[in-house]
């Protein structure tokens, strides 16, 4: 297939791992920020390639994973309510709240709908103004222009009967909450290439700057990842940072102003609690005052105490890559993609369930 | 996700849209149901649509409805004699059926399945024929020549006769088409809001020769896997039409009978196969998954010489999914000699469904009970079973 062949090519993808051998003098921790990467990292066998100096350690960057999970309770609350159309992208369906899910609502006989677009969302509140449609508003920087899309569209059709239940997150303040805490060991940074396509990467260059380390906005297929590890390598061997671009064909250093502007438009920055971290000050996009009539969280105010999180879960040391998934005590034991204790295990693309997946329990 | 106030869901991009531009009996069949000659033969939906344009209950209420529906619709659809006796069972003569070998030595297998597919009419087949080919495919897997089905309808109170017609039909016409009659039946409605439509089962009934042995046990050490086709045709197409998700492609089911294919295979190689498997539900990786268990051996495949159309890889792409893990309905994995495998192939590829075969992987000795896949760029993973359905992803 045109596109993407290229880049999951054998020989090239030795010839970057040569490359890499003949580079490496001393060990190095580098994070590749997003869950997609990790993804391919793991499928593709990346990490066995790899000279054994050389450690990935796997992001916060799964934006399934990191949302709280008071947040997918309130998600199950509202879905149960017999006015609302509960709208959402197919993988938060499955993610255990701390008593349900929003599959186990669907079957309860909740209003429960998977949609590929939040517009899809919004289509669903046009024809059926006698519901309220709700769509579960997740992700980072890279789905949040569609959701500011689908709010904006709905204020211009003066809809009442759409709101989004929001949990948007934003890559530079977790990547700064991450390099500031004292058991830091990242020292270079994969950066997740379609966050930055919207939001381009002038704003990592104070962060490297300040960190003084190096991160590289990198692609998801495999040979991007080997690239991108390379030129991260090659500046800390070089004793040098900054921000480098891998991903060229769809990173600039502006990234995409129209998905920016309406950003700003739509959403304000607000702090924000990642599950498994915390609250990080900054790292999170609420709707602006006066859109409030389309924050759901607003509309159905919660109910119940706010949940506790399994104490035997060390998803926090996992997302700030302090440790790796098989460190755990619960790994594949306890905790199973069927049965998760806590966040990394949950999604496709959370290292626990990755390394689960993929067989890397050794 | 259901609406139990459109029964059937009837009309998506493979159906007509105005049910009064294809009346069934009028000569054409509907686009996707089957091919133009399913209704050759001027057969008509003996049922007056006037009269009935929708089941009721009473269809499957033993009465005279119910006479009406079976005397009236599937008896003349399904056309045999054995159906025809109308008695509380079938009843089959084994002789006749075991032909010039005779019966001795020979087993029987026995296969049931429930097809509950929805929408009911999706891109190359619908849920008429699916129901044909799945349970002729299972007896087939067994090593065995399937020679009579039964049909168990559950309908839904409110269903378009219409729309029964053209999946009966699609169904009469995947029978014929197999040679497997459709021998024994039964009907019964559901409330209104009780089913999607209608849900079919289907029991299959076969016999394997004497001397054919294949089971999931039998593979071992050194074995090749071969397979007829690319694969993930099916779970792709039937995405494409999902209410609410739907995306434009031109990929169709791959549903498909392959017990011709698997009987030559075992005239042809004999003891030489040593273990079939359909791959559907939980695709490629969940039916070897399944082998490597059972049989206490490993399997490796190489993700390069996986048989994937273009059309189909895209759309894993975009959607998240490992076509690994996608529904097949006209696959057949057979675990091989290795010394026989290109014949393995060869005999395959003479089969209109297995044009595509090709080996995609080997028997092992190492890693018992798991299958292992190389990466394109030379990587390893494990590749295990699915916990739960796959969803299309965020981002």
């Amino acid at each position: 297939m045109k596109y993407v062949d290229e880049y999951r090519d054998e020989a090239a993808a030795r010839a970057v791992v040569d490359a890499i051998r003949r580079l490496v003098r001393r060990p190095w921790t580098l994070m590749e920020i997003c869950g997609g990467q990790t993804h391919t990292v793991i499928k593709s066998g990346i990490d066995r390639l790899l000279p054994e100096e050389v450690i990935l350690v796997h992001g916060p960057g799964c934006p399934v994973c990191v949302t709280p999970l008071e947040l997918i309770d309130r998600a199950v609350e509202i879905a149960r309510r017999p006015e609302v159309i509960f709208t959402s992208f197919g993988d938060m369906l499955r993610v255990p709240g701390s008593a349900s899910d929003l599959l186990a609502v669907k079957s309860e006989g909740g209003d429960v709908r998977m949609v590929y677009s939040p517009l899809d969302a919004v289509t669903l509140a046009e024809r059926h103004p006698e519901r309220h449609v709700v769509f579960f508003a997740v992700g980072f920087e890279t789905t949040a222009p569609a959701n500011a899309m689908a709010v904006w569209k709905a204020h211009q059709l003066g809809l009442e009967n759409f709101s989004i239940l929001s949990s948007h997150v934003l890559v530079p303040p977790a990547m700064e909450a991450i390099l500031s805490a004292p058991d830091n060991r990242v020292q270079g940074f994969l950066a997740a290439g379609h966050v930055c396509a919207v939001m381009g990467y002038w704003e990592y260059e104070p962060i490297s700057a300040r960190y003084r380390l190096p991160i590289t906005v990198t692609g998801f297929e495999p040979l991007d990842l080997l690239q991108g590890t390379y030129m991260t390598l090659r500046a800390l061997e070089e004793n040098r940072w900054g921000v480098e671009n891998q991903y060229k064909r769809a990173v600039t250093r502006e990234g995409n102003r129209p998905a920016q502007d309406l950003l700003g438009k739509v959403f304000e920055v607000c702090d924000r609690p990642w599950r498994g971290i915390g609250v990080i000050p900054g790292s999170g996009l609420a709707l602006k005052p006066e859109l409030a009539a389309f924050d759901a969280a607003r509309r159905f105010p919660a109910t119940g105490p706010p949940p506790e999180e399994p104490a035997e879960c060390i998803a926090g040391e996992i997302l700030r890559g302090l440790k790796k998934p098989h460190e755990c005590s619960a790994f594949g034991g306890r905790c199973t993609p069927e049965r998760p204790l806590g966040a990394p295990m949950v999604s496709s693309e959370g290292a626990c369930a990755a390394y689960h997946r993929y067989g890397r329990t050794l | 996700m259901s609406d139990p106030t459109r029964p059937g869901r009837p009309t998506q991009q493979t159906a007509p849209n105005d049910p009064e531009t294809v009346r069934p009996g009028e000569g054409a069949a509907p686009a996707s149901a089957a091919p133009a000659s399913s209704l050759a033969g001027g057969l008509v939906c003996p049922i007056p649509l006037s009269e009935y344009p929708t089941v009721q209950l009473a269809h499957g209420g033993g009465g005279r409805l119910s006479q009406k529906l079976i005397e009236g619709m599937f008896v003349p659809a399904f056309d045999n004699p054995t159906l025809a006796a109308l008695g509380d069972g079938a009843v089959l003569a084994l002789e006749e059926l075991a032909g010039a070998g005779g019966l001795a030595g020979s087993r029987l297998a026995l296969s049931t399945d429930s097809f509950v597919v929805r929408p009911l009419f999706f891109p190359g087949g619908d849920i008429g024929s699916l129901a044909v080919h799945g349970t002729v495919n299972d007896v087939a897997m067994c090593g065995a020549r399937p020679f009579a089905i039964s049909a168990g309808f559950i309908l839904e109170e409110g269903f378009s006769m219409e729309e029964l017609w053209r999946v009966v039909s699609s169904m009469r016409q995947a029978a014929a088409d197999a040679g497997v009659p459709v021998v024994t039946g039964d009907t019964k409605v559901v409330d209104r809001g009780k089913g999607d439509g209608v849900y079919i089962n289907t029991t299959g009934l076969g016999l394997v020769p004497a001397g054919v042995d294949v089971a999931p046990h039998r593979a071992r050490p050194g074995d090749v896997v071969v397979i007829n086709g690319p694969i993930a045709e099916h779970g792709i197409a039937i995405m494409s039409v999902r209410e609410g998700l739907e995306f434009d492609t031109a990929v169709e089911t791959d549903s498909a009978a392959l017990h011709r294919l698997v009987a030559d295979l075992l005239e042809t190689l004999g003891p030489a196969v040593h273990a079939l498997r359909d791959p559907t539900r939980g695709g490629l990786a969940s039916a070897l998954n399944e082998i490597a268990g059972q049989a206490g051996v490993g399997v490796r495949l190489d993700e390069r010489s996986l048989p994937i159309a273009e059309q189909v890889r895209g759309a894993c792409e975009i959607l998240g999914f490992d076509p690994l893990y996608v529904a097949n309905e006209g696959k057949c994995l057979a675990i091989v000699d290795r010394e026989r495998a290109g014949e393995a192939v060869e005999v395959m590829a003479r089969h209109p469904e297995g044009r595509g075969a090709t080996v995609v992987g080997e028997v092992v000795g190492e890693h018992a009970g798991r299958v292992v896949l190389r990466s394109g760029i030379g990587g390893e993973r494990v590749v295990d079973m699915l916990s739960g359905e796959q969803l299309p992803r965020i981002c």
